[in-house]
């Protein structure tokens, strides 16, 4: 059965769709094994964050340091294993470390100062960004042949090669969207964006739960990280500035309540899909200047939000309805 | 050992509870003891302490001094959380689900029904279901909790209570907004409750319920402990005398009614398709008519539609024998209506706002926000309603939200008098509202009618209705059903014209 909650959902799914037919009609190569490969590579690291970004906003946060986060990744990636003989694994293992408890700080500092998000991961961001040009000002090449051959892992379909991160990023797709509607974790996520004192008197673990959805953007953010030093074979402390907010846009166009409370993981997959597909058209098209990207997306993004408006304000008079029919229900049943 | 059969050990015994919030001392060396198998009433006024008590016995809030025994063993519950562990399931006085979620992971968020280590969902709706039946609400547990009405979510609130609840299970005024046939059915439920061996606690301001439900009462004034009794060795006065520590006069009923003066408002068919059949109604100056009927009935659309908080579809509105339109409130205002509206959490007060800019901001607002009212006069004006209204309050720049959910109230209902309206429309003025000042609200009703104020109130206390209306209109199914007026104001009048067909 259809629910209203899931309309945003439909919206973004079938927003895909037309999209997606509107460039096929345009450019009938776009409708190939290859382009949907390229997609999913392409937009791996990008997808990965937005995961975490997805509960961060589901609960009424938001986290600005993934781009800082990100590009820290890679350079202490690449700095690590320019200057020592420690296998990539390792080095995996220690950043995700890292960042995952780099996330619960903030978490931590989010709940127990209570201070807004909003602040404490902008002071996150420069932290991470700093962090990483104290590593290396400049790009650092990453030369192992572990990395050569994750690089060289494919999987191969009608000549197209669907690649390991790609495959990476959907399988942190359904594990989010597995933890935020059969867990425990995720129900508390959900609650968080509810309302946090009503959350809280219902008994929801608010520390740990806060602590939890950081800890959980940050760790992503550092997988983000090691997939973008995958894709790219260097580190660069300038890299992916700017990256949290094209998650956030990911994570709206997916049908998020920027509020907290209401959206879906699913969603943000089709957002970045969504995304990715503007790119491919302007790649294809091939005279567009890379710009109108941003244009479509910025477009796309405001579209999305008058909708949610919408749909809110449809949702409340329904539920006005709905509740002065049940009333009188209720008291004729008793 | 102590605990003989004919003194059982109590299942939860609170000792020095005492808790301090800047300005005030909000509980005092409270003890409180619950014996298995009992409903306890705690009583008091507005602002005694009631619900900060039971916040601290569950965690919500860290108590400054005391200790707590459940089952004879010491306990400290750090959160809400953890009371739930120690099998205390708690109804706390503000709303307290989440909108977000469907109806079925409100009633298990916390304990969902697990499979494999994930959450089974088909399982946790049929539960939901099935538990749900048992309250006598056939609805869809997977459907969002906002698709119901606001006592359909109270009954699932207190369902997820009575769930979580193996020893305590504690209510904070859970039937302000239910109707009598509901209240019944909760009295039922927490009846089986007390069967089974827990202790209830049940706070409430309508005393009858306090004697057809409870066995004992703690009563609490000023944040201390006034006593303790059994209620069947006392009386309602004898409570009342404790909770206010002076005696309440008899009420005496004082509808002589005057004569009332002119016509104020001339209501010809006003209505809104889906909302509300089209009713004519006429009000004159020094008059007080009632509106009684059901929840969901229509009360309250009929009290929003004469204001403009929604938008007729048809009729017209004479206000002294000129039409005039009813866009939206702020027309309302300007004609010099005032609306005191039922629930004071969706559209009354502004939480993070001090008492005084809460009072003023009707008043502030029909004057226009360019011209600001000096601030010696609202301060005045603050101070005089705090004191005609008796709002407790530490100061009057404190956050409003940190009052206690009657002095809310009073506080709202201080907005609208303070803009002194010629027409006062009130939604369920006493909800929350403690006897003392019960009987004060009915007075000022009575006082502003004599002083020729037209006053439209709208109430599910019939008593109430009977004591100040000069007209009662009985409202059934969204739909004016017939107008009681003089001598055939009973509450049995009201309650036939309510339960009949075509009783008009
Ligand atoms: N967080 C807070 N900060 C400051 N004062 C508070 C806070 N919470 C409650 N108070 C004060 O403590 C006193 C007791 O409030 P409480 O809510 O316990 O009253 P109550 O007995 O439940 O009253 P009611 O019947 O109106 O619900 C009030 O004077 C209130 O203003
Ligand atoms: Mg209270």
């Amino acid at each position: 059965m259809i629910r209203s909650t899931h309309l945003p959902l439909l919206i973004t799914l079938a927003t895909f769709v037309l999209a997606y037919a509107l460039c096929a009609s345009a450019y009938p190569a776009m409708l190939s094994w290859r382009v949907i490969a390229n997609l999913l590579t392409d937009n791996a690291f990008l997808g990965i964050a937005a995961v975490g970004m997805t509960f961060v906003i589901l609960s009424g946060g938001i986290d600005l340091s993934i781009g800082s986060v990100i590009a820290f990744t890679g350079v202490f990636l690449a700095v690590i294993l320019r200057d020592t003989s420690i296998h990539p694994l390792v080095a995996f293992a220690l950043v995700l470390t890292l960042t995952t408890g780099f996330g619960a700080a903030m978490g931590a500092t989010i709940h127990y100062l209570e201070m807004p998000p909003f602040i404490v991961t902008l002071a996150g961001m420069f932290l991470a960004r700093g962090a990483a040009y104290v590593l290396s000002t400049e790009s650092v090449p990453i030369t192992h042949e572990f990395y050569d051959t994750l690089q060289g892992l494919y999987w191969k379909v009608d000549g197209a090669r669907f690649r390991l991160i790609g495959g990476l990023m959907v399988l942190t797709f359904l594990v989010g969207i597995i933890t935020a509607h059969r867990t425990r974790f995720g129900q508390n996520v959900y609650a968080l964006g509810g309302g946090e004192q009503a959350a809280k008197l219902m008994g929801v673990p608010v520390a740990r739960t806060t602590i939890g959805i950081y800890a959980v953007s940050g760790g992503l953010a550092g997988l983000s990280g090691i997939v973008f030093s995958l894709y790219t074979s260097a580190g660069y402390s300038l890299a992916t500035v700017g990256v949290e907010l094209d998650a956030i846009a990911a994570v709206v166009i997916g049908g998020t309540l920027l509020t907290g409370g209401y959206g879906f993981v699913a969603g943000t997959f089709f957002g970045i899909l969504i995304m990715g597909l503007i790119q491919t058209y302007i790649v294809f098209d091939g005279t567009l200047s890379s710009w109108w990207t941003k244009i479509v997306i910025g477009g796309l993004l405001f579209a999305f939000i008058l909708l949610q408006k919408g749909l809110t304000w449809a949702a409340q008079k329904r539920a006005a309805q709905a509740r002065r029919r049940t009333a009188t229900g209720s008291a004729a049943l008793s | 050992m102590k605990d003989t059969p004919t003194h059982p050990m109590p299942v939860l015994h609170a000792r020095g509870i005492s808790k301090f919030f800047p300005g005030t001392i909000a509980l005092d060396d409270v003890d409180l003891r619950l014996m298995p198998g009992e409903v306890h009433a705690l009583l008091g006024e507005n602002g005694a302490g009631k619900s900060t008590l039971i916040k601290c016995l569950t965690g919500a809030y860290r108590r400054d001094a005391g200790t707590l025994m459940l089952d004879g063993q010491d306990v400290a519950p750090g959160s809400t959380a953890d009371s739930q562990l120690l099998g205390i399931g708690t109804v706390y006085q503000e709303v307290n689900l989440l909108p977000n979620l469907t109806v079925a992971e409100n009633l298990y968020l916390g304990r969902q029904p697990m499979r494999r280590g994930f959450i089974a969902r088909r399982r946790m709706n049929a539960q939901a279901r099935d538990v749900l039946a048992g309250y006598g609400l056939d609805i869809d547990p997977a459907e969002p909790l906002t698709a119901y009405s606001v006592a359909i979510q109270q009954v699932v609130a207190i369902a997820r209570a009575v769930e979580m609840s193996g020893k305590v299970l504690i209510l904070d005024e859970p039937t302000a907004s239910l109707d009598r046939d509901e209240v019944q059915l909760l009295f039922g439920v927490i009846r089986q409750v007390k069967a089974r061996g827990l202790a209830v606690v049940f706070i409430t301001h309508f005393l009858d319920q306090v004697f057809e439900i409870s066995d004992r009462a703690t009563v609490l004034r000023n944040g201390r402990v006034v006593g303790e009794c059994l209620l069947r060795d006392v009386t309602q006065r004898d409570v009342v005398t404790m909770m206010l520590g002076r005696q309440l006069e008899a009420q005496v009923k004082t509808r002589d009614t005057g004569r009332p003066g002119k016509t104020l408002l001339d209501i010809k068919g006003l209505g809104k398709r889906g909302m509300i059949a089209p009713f004519s109604l006429t009000i004159r100056e020094g008059e007080v008519v009632g509106l009684a009927g059901l929840l969901g009935s229509g009360r309250t659309e009929t009290a929003n539609l004469i204001f403009g908080a929604v938008p007729a579809d048809h009729g017209q509105v004479l206000l002294r024998g000129r039409e005039i339109g009813l866009r939206n409130p702020r027309d309302a205002v300007a004609h010099r209506f005032a609306l005191c509206p039922e629930d004071r959490k969706i559209d009354g007060i502004v939480g993070d706002l001090s008492v005084r800019d809460n009072i003023i901001l009707a008043l502030q607002a029909r004057q226009g926000w360019m011209r600001p009212i000096p601030r010696a006069k609202i301060e005045e004006i603050a101070q005089s309603y705090v004191r005609a209204l008796d709002i407790r309050l530490a100061s009057l720049d404190m956050p409003i939200r940190l009052l206690s959910g009657g002095n809310q109230q009073k506080a709202l209902l201080a907005r609208w008098l303070a803009t002194n309206p010629d027409f006062l429309i009130l939604d369920e003025p006493t909800r929350g509202i403690d006897v003392g000042a019960h009987a004060e609200i009915i007075a000022l009703i009575e006082q502003l009618r004599a002083d020729g104020m037209a006053l439209l109130v709208a109430s599910s206390e019939l008593e109430e209705l009977v004591a100040y209306s000069t007209r009662v209109i009985v409202l059934r199914d969204r739909e004016q059903v017939s107008e009681l007026t003089g001598d055939q104001i009973t509450p049995d009048n009201i309650i036939n014209a309510i339960a009949t067909e075509d009783a008009a």
